[in-house]
């Protein structure tokens, strides 16, 4: 298939295969457009025998054309990973990036993809044989790119750090969806452990949770134990061997990297509880009444709450009062954000909020969108889970240290009104 | 141009910097789509360096512009194979990847040795790219790449010591496969697959892909080597790249077809298909797409791997429109008895939502829902009933759209709806909610007091009515006349010669002359007809049929599953290719010979009825009696509708003939033509087609015997013709046939003379003179006539076959 980045007229496009006539993205903005108009945007789009994949990313759409019976989900896997590489590269992907690292996107385009295949699409190897100062490549040159084709692509040798560290995130996020009457619709945590790694040559590394599943394994079972549902792994883990024993045994990647993400299903508490009434007099007003409760332990806090109560867009002249933090009204969002710094745990609190309403209504349907609440909670993960060790060895000998840090925080969490 | 000639100039510079700067703005030019070809020769020149950087850019421009001058590219080939040798592998690479792109016929015979050396390279990342453009030359020039033995080295690969060898080796390889499926090119046999898996621990997340879009074509020998390669591979659902998921379950969900269902194995695959393929609901919007579009396809293969999984098919507020209508596809087909109420309370909600598609699809799934589950099905109806009460519009068409469904699933249970569905017929203004109202009042005219004035108020605009309407109200208000006759005369009248004489639409002319014939010719017939009791609809709509979601099953991750449709369907120049099918299910899926056990009802029926003569066949025609019975029922009004008949048509079934008014003649001839071709009259054209014959019984499926066949029409009488030939090795005789229950009521008129024995390898032609006074039952599709053929082979005794003749389309 073929590659191409546009705007409004094509930015920078590349050919792969040579068997979809480039002009036939003349076709794809119009099609889009119609599409949109119609209410039905679909991620892919046909005309004739061409098809179009594409992703929007900031102002720009990335879309990949083929006539074939390409692999869907590997198109969007590999175009959300251009966006991840470019961004890498350039900080932000937009279209004065791309004009200004046309050389740059070309050499990048040409090594990300032959021929229609993803190559190597690790940005941190990339940066190693292609960087955005010609002079730096001279003395590249005649190195050879062992890293791209080792079986540990995503690590290359030689890194040295004076102080050998590897810092743990375990991040939690809590999805809810809480129906109009109060009841939970459906709720689960999406957890997600995130590595920085300071470690100098090729460690290996082994990572121990309290999964209950390797505890049955074990026969060792003490504490509490979290049953995860499905986990994901970065390329780096040994997936064969987690399948046999449930061992985490990694060669890490350096810096950055989010080592593995899990889900799990059990029935979660709300941690911050919303309760509210939301009534509109027609023609008149709207008075908005919310209460928001702290259901977690009393010595955690959760920080930067934000609870955004939508209202009609429509209202006009609004005041509030809030029992705690303070209330603003966004317009152009059609939110009320009601904004708590410092949230503890069996703490309740108010808010209310008076909207007027015109005289003459807008007609037009609106949809109804639900109450969402951003939190964080640091030093908890709402499923007990935990990092029991890190096991670090390098042939060097060298003593490294883990650090680890938890931390639970909102995900998709949307509690339904009736109005 | 001024600005081409600088360039031109800045090109021949003797300085290295200004030579770089120089190709950088032609490629920007090239980018903004300015011609810069005339360049071609200075930028050729500029590749001759040890610049890396300069060199990609010249490559860069060679790729684009080497097609329109071909005779220029081949300055290019001394660099190529040059380049191919450097030390540097990074230069040898770049050397072999662009010569593949550049799609020129005469320069690609001398880049074979080039890629023959960079082949067995030592450096992998050399020898990766060279299997690319190996599928890269095959697409150029296939020829060339078989005679040079280039498919062989590529085979090699495959046990390369590196893994992204390994991969891109597999790729090239599958590429080339797909447009030539007889070249065995994929031979894959276990020691290959084990190759494959081993690598599989070891490359990208994109080799990965590459691996296992390859092992799904594979078909494994036995379930115990299905089982084997399923164990390697479900690690591979912990991948955390959504698409080495989505092609492990397309490997996983083939496979498991050749496991025993009684294998623990199966019970575990199957539940540890079920968490990666909720966790792709956590991915990017089009990620979730492409996974909700599959997971459609493995609900309807596998139900029992998601059935506990309703609740992550919700859909939320801020989810992409394409998202929502697929999560809602799902949702319906996840629903049963155990989570309808909380499904129920969902599409509730979604049917107050202001999106148009969306809220329509969820009124739409809370019909299904209560045709599902037939315990829910009261809750439903009346939240349709609520529904319909907001008096949104388009919410309250689709409502009664469904609620007719409803009825058809629960006959005579929630009748009592009716009068508010009748206070809503002002405001519909779609062809598909007035043509649902529509029947619904046709069906139960009976119990609706001004059914007549209802249907009436649609005739006023009958020819503005889209096809769909019109259809409905002519049967509509036929089926008000069966039931009320006395008071509908002139309806039936008004709307039969709207449908007949003033419409061009074949369907509807010809619907309207069967009603016609019907009423005049034997009410009784016609109430059984229209009247007749109608099959339940079926628990599942929208079900994929089941060889085409086999084939899709086989294409999990593709475009094709997200169309829902074989790629020969949108993929040009894939007609030959092969349909991909479920392993170890060819057998099954294929209807068997339908050799009806001889201790069945039906050889006893044939025996009783066949070999006697044909007249016991059946129930008895209608005597005259029940004829004149159905007159008076009818009284004068069939009288006048006989009056305007066709005579010829008339006489035919035996009614006695009328005058015709002259101003009939010429619509009446040329629809009964289309009809039934009652020719023999009058000014009628005698031109009876009839189709050619086709095989309707294959030797294969009946030790021998083919039969082939076809219907005409010989002086006024219906006959089927068939050829029958002896292709077994032994004498048959004793041929009968019987018709199984149809929608025409087709009958044998006479008995199947046949003259005995048929010899190995003759072929006899036979000609049986059917009626239409058989029994009569409605049959999917409505031309579908089942026969049952019987013979006596000798050394294999009695055989019975049943077969369905495709060609009645035609009467």
């Amino acid at each position: 298939h073929t590659c191409l980045h546009i705007h409004d007229n094509v930015l920078i496009c590349r050919n792969y295969k040579g068997d979809v006539d480039m002009a036939e993205i003349d076709h794809f903005m119009p099609l889009l457009m119609q599409h949109e108009e119609e209410g039905l945007i679909c991620p892919v789009i046909s005309h004739g025998n061409v098809h179009f994949l594409w992703i929007k990313h900031s102002n720009l759409y990335l879309v990949a054309m083929t006539n074939k019976n390409s692999n869907a989900s590997l198109v969007y896997s590999f175009l959300y990973k251009l966006v991840e590489v470019f961004t890498e590269y350039f900080k932000e992907l937009e279209e004065e990036s791309i004009q200004d690292n046309f050389v740059v996107v070309y050499e990048l385009l040409d090594e990300l993809m032959d021929f229609g295949f993803p190559q190597t699409t690790d940005s941190k190897i990339l940066q190693e044989y292609i960087t955005q100062e010609g002079a730096k490549l001279e003395v590249a040159k005649s190195k050879v790119p062992t890293t791209v084709t080792n079986a540990v692509s995503w690590r290359s040798e030689g890194i040295k750090y004076k102080k050998n560290e590897v810092f743990i995130d375990v991040i939690e996020s809590i999805n809810v969806l809480v129906n109009a009457n109060g009841s939970v619709m459906s709720s689960d945590i999406v957890g997600s452990i995130k590595l920085k790694t300071m470690l100098s040559g090729m460690p290996e590394l082994r990572l121990g949770l309290n999964d209950r599943v390797l505890f049955a394994l074990t026969g060792r079972d003490k504490g509490k134990t979290v049953v995860m549902e499905d986990v994901k792994f970065h390329q780096c883990v040994r997936l064969s061997r987690f399948e046999s024993d449930r061992t985490i045994s990694f060669i890490p990647p350096d810096g950055e990297s989010e080592l593995m993400s899990y889900r799990i299903n059990t029935h979660v508490k709300p941690l911050i509880w919303i309760e509210s009434v939301i009534e509109k007099f027609s023609h008149s007003r709207v008075e908005i009444m919310v209460k928001a409760k702290g259901q977690f332990k009393k010595q955690s806090v959760a920080n930067n709450v934000e609870v955004r109560v939508p209202v009609p867009s429509d209202a006009d002249s609004p005041k509030f009062k809030t029992s705690t933090g303070h209330a603003k009204y966004v317009p152009e969002k059609n939110l009320v954000v009601w904004t708590i710094k410092s949230f503890p745990g069996g703490k309740e609190f108010l808010m209310r909020a008076h909207f007027g309403l015109p005289s003459v209504e807008n007609d037009e349907l609106e949809g109804k969108p639900p109450i969402t609440v951003k939190f964080e909670i640091p030093y908890f993960t709402v499923s007990g889970i935990q990092v029991r060790y890190m096991k670090i060895i390098e042939k060097s000998g060298y003593q490294a240290l883990p650090w680890v840090r938890y931390i639970t925080q909102s995900g998709d969490y949307q509690l339904r009104t009736n109005v | 141009n001024s600005e081409i000639f600088e360039l031109k100039a800045e090109l021949n510079s003797d300085k290295k910097e200004k030579k770089k700067e120089a190709v950088k703005k032609v490629i920007a030019s090239m980018t903004v789509g300015k011609d810069v070809s005339a360049l071609f020769p200075d930028v050729v020149n500029c590749m001759q360096t040890d610049n890396l950087e300069l060199k990609k850019l010249v490559y860069l421009y060679l790729m684009n512009y080497a097609k329109s001058q071909p005779d220029m590219a081949i300055m290019a080939v001394n660099t190529f194979v040059k380049d191919c040798e450097d030390p540097n592998p990074l230069i040898r690479a770049l050397a072999v990847r662009t010569m593949g792109c550049i799609r020129v016929d005469k320069i690609t015979e001398y880049l074979c040795e080039p890629l023959r050396k960079c082949l067995k390279d030592e450096d992998p990342y050399v020898r990766k790219t060279a299997a690319v453009c190996v599928a890269k030359l095959h697409d150029i020039n296939a020829q060339l790449v078989e005679d040079q033995g280039f498919l062989d080295t590529l085979k090699d690969l495959i046990s390369d010591s590196n893994p992204m060898v390994v991969a891109n080796a597999v790729a090239a390889l599958s590429e080339i496969a797909e447009s030539h499926p007889n070249s065995n090119l994929l031979d894959l046999n276990p020691q290959t697959i084990n190759k494959l898996l081993t690598a599989l621990n070891e490359c990208t997340e994109w080799g990965q892909i590459f691996i296992l879009d390859c092992l799904a074509n594979y078909t494994p020998r036995d379930d115990r080597e299905s089982q084997s390669i399923c164990e390697r591979v479900t690690p591979r659902l912990s991948h955390a790249n959504s698409a080495v998921v989505l092609s492990a379950v397309k490997v996983l969900m083939k496979f498991m077809e050749m496991l025993p269902k009684d294998l623990d194995y199966y019970g575990t695959l199957l539940k540890k298909l079920a968490p990666p393929l909720v966790t792709l609901l956590s991915a990017e919007p089009e990620l979730q797409y492409v996974a909700l579009r599959n997971i459609n396809l493995i609900v309807q293969r596998r139900p029992e791997i998601l059935k506990h999984e309703m609740k992550v098919f919700f859909v939320k507020y801020n989810d992409p429109i394409y998202v929502k209508l697929e999560k809602l596809d799902i949702m319906i087909r996840l629903a049963s008895q155990a989570n309808i109420a909380q499904v129920l309370a969902e599409l509730k909600e979604y049917a107050t939502e202001v999106d148009v598609d969306f809220v329509r699809k969820a009124v739409r799934a809370i019909g299904r829902c209560a045709i599902k589950v037939e315990q829910s099905a009261e809750r439903c109806v009346s939240t349709l009933l609520d529904l319909i009460q907001t008096k949104v519009n388009y919410v309250v068409q689709e409502a009664i759209v469904v609620i007719k469904d409803i009825f058809r699933k629960y006959p005579n249970k929630y009748e009592s709806v009716i009068a508010t569905l009748c206070e809503n017929l002002d405001s519909l203004d779609e062809p598909e909610a007035r043509a649902a109202m529509i029947w619904i009042v046709g069906e139960y005219a009976e119990r609706i007091d001004n059914a007549d004035e209802l249907l009436e108020s649609f005739l006023e605009g009958f020819h503005d009515e889209s096809t769909q309407v019109q259809l409905q109200l002519l049967t509509g208000i036929v089926k008000l006349f069966l039931k009320k006759p006395t008071e509908t005369q002139e309806l039936v009248q008004q709307v039969l010669s709207l449908a007949t004489q003033d419409s061009d639409n074949p369907d509807l002319r010809d619907r309207g002359y069967i009603y016609w014939r019907l009423l005049s010719t034997d009410p009784v017939a016609a109430k059984e007809v229209v009247l007749a009791e109608k099959p339940l609809i079926s628990e599942e709509t929208d079900l994929i049929e089941p060889t085409l979601l086999e084939e899709l099953i086989c294409h999990i991750g593709t475009l094709a599953s997200v169309y829902h449709k074989p790629p020969s369907a949108f993929v040009e120049g894939s007609r030959g290719v092969q349909h991909k099918r479920l392993p170890g299910t060819a057998g099954v899926s294929e209807a068997p010979p339908a050799v009806i056990p001889s201790q069945g009802d039906l050889l006893g029926d044939l025996l009783n009825l066949d070999l006697t003569p044909p007249t016991t066949t059946g129930p008895p025609p209608p005597t005259s009696g029940m004829q004149m019975g159905a007159m008076d029922l009818l009284g004068g009004g069939l009288d006048s509708l006989v009056m305007l008949c066709d005579p010829q048509m008339a006489a035919g079934f035996g009614a006695p003939p009328a005058v015709m008014p002259t101003s009939f003649n010429a619509p009446v001839s040329g629809g009964l033509d289309d009809l039934f071709d009652l020719g023999g009259g009058v000014g009628m054209p005698m031109g009876s087609y009839s189709p050619p014959k086709t095989v309707w019984l294959p030797a294969m499926k009946a030790k021998g015997l083919e039969i082939s066949g076809t219907f005409a029409r010989r002086s006024g009488v219906i006959q089927m013709e068939m050829t029958l030939t002896n292709k077994a090795m032994s004498v048959m005789t004793d041929f009968a046939i019987q018709f199984n229950r149809n929608s025409f009521g087709l009958a044998p008129a006479g008995p199947l003379q046949v003259l005995t024995p048929l010899s190995p390898n003759q072929s006899i032609e036979v000609s049986l003179p059917l009626n239409t006074v058989g029994p009569v039952m409605k049959m999917e599709p409505l031309n579908n006539l089942q026969l049952a053929f019987f013979i006596y082979l000798f050394f294999f005794g009695f055989g019975l076959y049943k077969f369905n003749c495709p060609n009645m389309a035609s009467y």
